[in-house]
């Protein structure tokens, strides 16, 4: 069973998939979605524990050892942030559950795929099996855009799937030019081949840079990021809660490829542009926070500043400020998809105010103190996880060289999110008016209002755990920054079978 | 044979990135096939080229790189999938918006 636990978190949601396509009936597929989710966050849940002790679990698909056949490498950071997809997957379904599925077919199956694209994109050790599960994610991602219809979200979508078409074209390119220069697209045998002399030095170079261009398309850095606002406001409020995940993806990738591979062989890749450009992402999301005239086109925009956020942190190289980031990006994910969540809640009882900020019939009591307990979070307040992430950003981050700049837009961009929110909070909140069509009635579905509770409930949970998940962040980190274990990991245990089957 | 095929992988992407920039979207898809042709040729010279040695390994026989057509035909099916995927989506784009603007805007806003 332990020699498989790394293949898991693929195959359950791959399995569910083929079993709901195989119910038709949506009772059926709610069930086994549900069921499979939940068993994956048991699974991930159990793979994060497995993966503390630091040791690196190689799963080689088909037995082909690491540089011939494809790897997938569980280290603490790919078990954790599939616990991280696995969780908001469970969460989002949830929310799903209660009818937003109904409003188009095949929702259930599609999404189960995106979480196996997302899985996998964590956990494969292989660049071109990176592609193909970066894939598998965008195709899913697109229909679910796409889910429920209306011409705002066709609108979205044709951006999105071009912008993503020429990602996956550069993404190829990068790949031909390494597999070209270096002769492999495992990650621990590039990493191994670039300290060797023998290839040429500009053309691994510029492969890596398109590589780390297609990822920061995914991620959202800023020439690259004027896609991400209207497409995510545009995606209903389960899929754009799961799409939260899906900027993390590009962010992870960078910061792997950056510790495996680059550090050691080309350390000078990212310095200067990639903080120049992070910081100015930062400032054109907190720019579009203040233009938000609705609570789902305000959740795109904070997405948007936490990737920018998130995206100060690769260039450092740093273990301080990984293990900072990554618990941000814990705390940021779950935020930013509680918002969507909210928003969609919010929007269902006030008719046609739906989740503008303007007059109009106010939220239940709940929602409004949810709607505060979740902004406090976001904006950086004690005594939520949002205080606490910035904080532990900001103390680590003073002592790099773009340090006074990093602490002016963050403390800044902090303070126009804080603005924002209670300007917003306000007119949403506390400005009652009577509309001409009076707002459904009703309760809102249990499964709903469970889903959003449990999400903005994450801010206080996330605080309250905040010990033992930063000890978490901090072993992550620093075994993300020891490039030298993956690659001996990888290469390793591969080469220790061929010797072993040679002498057989 | 090297410089034939830079000069079709970069003719196909040129004309690939003109298309993408146009604001309709048959030609912008058309754009993207090209383009995707160009990455596939490139993929498939990354093995290096070679005439007349099958990608498969015998005693004694001259033998292309397997590991790029692996790659190229994984890159293709993705390709074509992708492809079709944004076809109907450009229809549906259509049928709502009575227009075929990438943005969308039916054809009298696009006038005004």
């Amino acid at each position: 069973m332990n020699t498989h636990a790394p293949i898991l978190p693929i195959l359950i949601p791959f399995a569910a998939a083929l079993l709901q396509m195989l119910a038709d009936r949506l009772a059926c597929q709610r069930i086994v979605g549900l069921l499979a989710t939940a068993l994956l966050i048991l699974v991930t849940t159990w793979l994060t524990l497995l993966a503390d002790d630091g040791l690196l679990r190689i799963y080689a698909l088909g037995d082909w050892p690491a540089p011939f056949g494809i790897v997938l490498v569980v280290d603490r950071l790919a078990a954790a942030m599939t616990l991280l997809t696995a969780l908001l997957g469970f969460v989002a379904l949830l929310y799903a559950s209660a009818g937003f599925d109904e409003r188009g077919r095949h929702f259930h199956p599609i999404f189960q795929l995106q979480l196996v694209g997302l899985t996998g994109a964590f956990l494969t050790g292989d660049l071109f099996n990176l592609f193909v599960f970066f894939e598998v994610m965008l195709l899913a991602s697109y229909t679910l855009l796409a889910h429920g219809g209306g011409l705002a979200r066709t609108r979205a979508g044709i951006s999105y799937v071009v912008l993503n078409l020429i990602g996956s074209a550069l993404f190829l390119i990068a790949l031909g030019l390494l597999y070209g220069t270096l002769g492999t697209l495992n990650l621990a045998d590039l990493a191994h081949r670039l300290t060797l002399p023998g290839h040429d030095p500009a053309l691994a170079r510029l492969a890596f840079a398109l590589l780390i261009a297609v990822f920061a398309l995914k991620a959202g850095l800023l020439p690259l990021s004027l896609w991400l606002p209207h497409t995510y406001s545009a995606a209903g409020a389960p899929v754009a809660a799961l799409f939260a995940i899906m900027t993390k993806v590009g962010i992870i990738a960078i910061l792997r490829v950056q510790a495996i591979a680059l550090t050691p062989a080309i350390p000078d890749l990212l310095d200067h542009w990639l903080t120049a450009l992070a910081i100015a992402t930062v400032v054109f999301a907190a720019l579009g926070v203040l233009t938000a005239s609705r609570l789902r086109v305000l959740a795109a925009w904070l997405v948007l500043l936490s990737a920018g956020t998130l995206l100060l942190t690769p260039a450092q190289a740093n273990a301080q400020v990984a293990a900072a980031a990554l618990f941000y990006l814990v705390h940021s994910t779950l935020a930013g998809a509680a918002f969507f969540l909210l928003a969609g809640v919010i929007a269902e009882r006030r008719g046609e105010a739906a989740d503008h900020f303007r007059a109009g019939p106010p939220p239940a009591t709940w929602l409004q103190v949810a709607f505060l307990i979740l902004a406090a979070t976001t904006a950086g307040l004690p005594p939520f996880s949002g205080f606490l992430g910035k904080l532990m950003l900001l103390t680590t981050l003073r002592a790099v060289p773009a340090g006074t700049a990093i602490w002016s837009v963050l403390l800044a961009s902090g303070f126009i999110v804080m603005i924002a929110l209670a300007r917003d909070g306000c007119l949403m909140i506390w400005k009652p008016a009577t509309l001409a069509a009076p707002p459904p009635t009703g309760v809102i579905a249990w499964q709903r209002a469970t889903a959003t509770l449990l999400l903005v409930a994450a801010g206080p949970l996330l605080a309250i755990a905040a010990h033992p998940l930063a000890a978490y962040a901090e072993r992550t980190a620093s075994q993300l920054q020891t490039p030298g274990a993956y690659v001996a990991g990888v290469l390793g245990a591969s080469m220790a079978t061929s010797l072993r089957e040679a002498a057989r | 044979m090297e410089a034939m095929l830079a000069i079709a992988v970069g003719v196909l992407t040129a004309c690939g990135v003109f298309l993408i920039l146009r604001a309709r979207t048959f030609p912008v898809l058309l754009g993207l096939t090209l383009l995707s042709y160009a990455v596939n040729l490139f993929l498939f010279a990354s093995g290096r080229l070679q005439v007349g040695a099958p990608p498969l390994i015998r005693a004694g026989a001259a033998y292309a790189d397997p590991l790029p057509q692996a790659l190229v035909l994984t890159a293709i099916v993705i390709g074509f999938g992708m492809t079709a995927y944004l076809a109907i989506l450009a229809l549906r784009s259509l049928a709502e918006s009575g227009g075929d603007h990438v943005d969308a805007v039916s054809t009298e806003d696009a006038r005004q």
